[in-house]
């Protein structure tokens, strides 16, 4: 596994390849579905967003809450393809890292690459052993939403697999087609 | 007549839940320290091992294997020797808001479908009761998550399509999710009955013990070749290409009507959390 620091560099973003394993260390911001929709709500009405998009990372997740003394709860993936919608518009103003699970729709995988973004996978339903690699967690935005609300994230070692890379690789299309019998 | 006093059913259903959520059934366990053994791809191993030591530290440090803890649905056998004092619903609902506000476990639903409100104690379960012989009560109780609930149907096909066109249904609908249900799956379908009776029968398909093979010999038969050409798919764990993308097939059959046969495929994702008590 590459080990690697957060911002990526554009030299990273360019050199990573579908079906890589990096671990990240740095910051990422999680957003779900409701968040996306009170973001994309923010930008319409000229408000300041929660984080900075360019050069962000932005997790899918909705963790379980963190017991006394623990970080946060349980934290893996949700599916991806739900926020594709909002996530080109999100590509396009410089949100170009995304991680989640499972394939996400052709339209986004087209804007990523013309974005020259990444699509990163962590692995689902691995809640509690992801949540290791998670340091600290702040609340900062929409906290109404509850498991949905924006929360920065410090990771070290975070695992996650290169699923769509900037030049439109793709690790569920190449592995299904390699292991694919009769 | 025996009564239940409805304090033992919030009891446990909190302890079932709780359950569930930190701890995976040693049969799954087993099933995928067999996968991580037949998985030819490298990375498909790497991932199933990843998924065994997930279960593993949740176990240990008690934390949720999956923070999608799911939306619970509850299957209540009652015995119709047996009697309550107050409302059996709410007396599971209240088991449920035990265990996920002491539990701390996510609050998955939402009061509306549009509004879109979190209930903020996980409530209202989604209870399913059925009147039998006897003084007991089976409860049979499955949080569920949304990822591969979201990718799960129903289809009425034609009777003229029989074995083939369900096989060509399940494994269409398995290539179609891809990794979103989180694969390694068990898939749940249900064959006859009617729109309601099938999507019950994949889902109590999934309730069934992780090893145990369908009664009816052609429902067998089923099980045995989908498994097959599920895993002949490539899909894999976690959707990244791979031999293993399902654990088991399991399939649950009713009567229907001569004009139809309904087919519903219940998907459940690797982190499978079940628990049957009988009381």
């Amino acid at each position: 596994m590459k080990k690697l620091n957060l911002p990526l560099s554009e030299q990273e973003i360019l050199s990573l390849q579908s079906g890589d394993g990096v671990l990240l260390s740095g910051v990422i911001y999680t957003a779900r579905d409701a968040a996306h929709k009170r973001i994309l709500e923010d930008l319409d009405a000229g408000r300041t967003l929660p984080f900075p998009l360019t050069g962000s990372v932005i997790y899918y997740v909705g963790p379980t809450p963190a017991k006394p003394g623990e970080a946060i709860g349980s934290a893996g993936p949700t599916s991806s393809y739900r926020m594709d919608r909002q996530a080109m518009v999100l590509l396009e103003l410089g949100a170009r890292i995304s991680i989640g699970k499972g394939d996400r729709s052709p339209e986004f995988k087209e804007k990523l690459k013309e974005c020259r973004g990444l699509y990163l996978a962590a692995i689902g339903g691995a809640g509690a052993l992801i949540s290791q690699s998670i340091k600290s967690c702040e609340l900062i935005a929409y906290p109404d939403l509850g498991p949905e609300a924006v929360h920065r994230l410090v990771v070290e070692d975070f695992p996650v697999i290169v699923a769509y890379d900037a030049w439109g690789g793709d690790i569920f299309e190449s592995g299904r087609s390699r292991y694919r019998k009769g | 007549m025996r009564e239940i006093d409805l304090n033992i059913i919030t009891e446990n259903v909190r302890e079932m839940i709780l359950e569930a959520a930190c701890e995976l059934e040693a049969g799954i366990l087993e099933k995928l320290k067999e996968a991580v053994k037949s998985e030819e791809s490298p990375l498909g191993k790497s991932v199933l091992r990843n998924i065994e030591s997930n279960a593993e530290l949740a176990s240990k440090k008690r934390i949720p294997m999956c923070q999608d803890t799911g939306m619970v649905v509850v299957f209540l056998e009652i015995g119709s020797e047996v009697i309550f004092r107050g409302d059996l619903e709410e007396a599971v609902n209240e088991g449920v808001r035990r265990a996920y506000t002491e539990g701390y476990l996510r609050k998955s639903v939402v009061r509306h479908p549009l509004e879109r409100l979190n209930t903020r104690d996980n409530t209202p379960a989604i209870i399913h009761t059925r009147i039998v012989s006897g003084d007991s009560i089976k409860i049979s109780l499955a949080p569920k998550g949304a990822g591969s609930e979201n990718v799960s149907f129903v289809k009425i096909l034609p009777p003229g399509e029989g074995e083939e066109g369900i096989k060509k249904t399940v494994v269409e609908a398995v290539l179609k999710a891809g990794g979103k249900p989180c694969p390694p799956i068990i898939v749940g379908v249900g064959i006859g009955g009617n729109l309601e009776k099938a999507a019950l029968l994949a889902k109590e398909a999934l309730l069934r013990d992780i090893d145990d093979e369908a009664e009816h010999p052609l429902d067998r038969k089923l099980e045995r070749e989908l498994l097959e050409e599920i895993n002949k798919t490539g899909i894999g764990p976690m959707g990244f290409g791979g031999t293993v993308t399902a654990l088991t097939v399991k399939v649950n059959s009713y009567p229907c009507h001569i004009a139809s046969l309904p087919v519903a495929v219940n998907f459940q994702c690797h982190a499978a959390r079940h628990r049957q008590r009988i009381i």
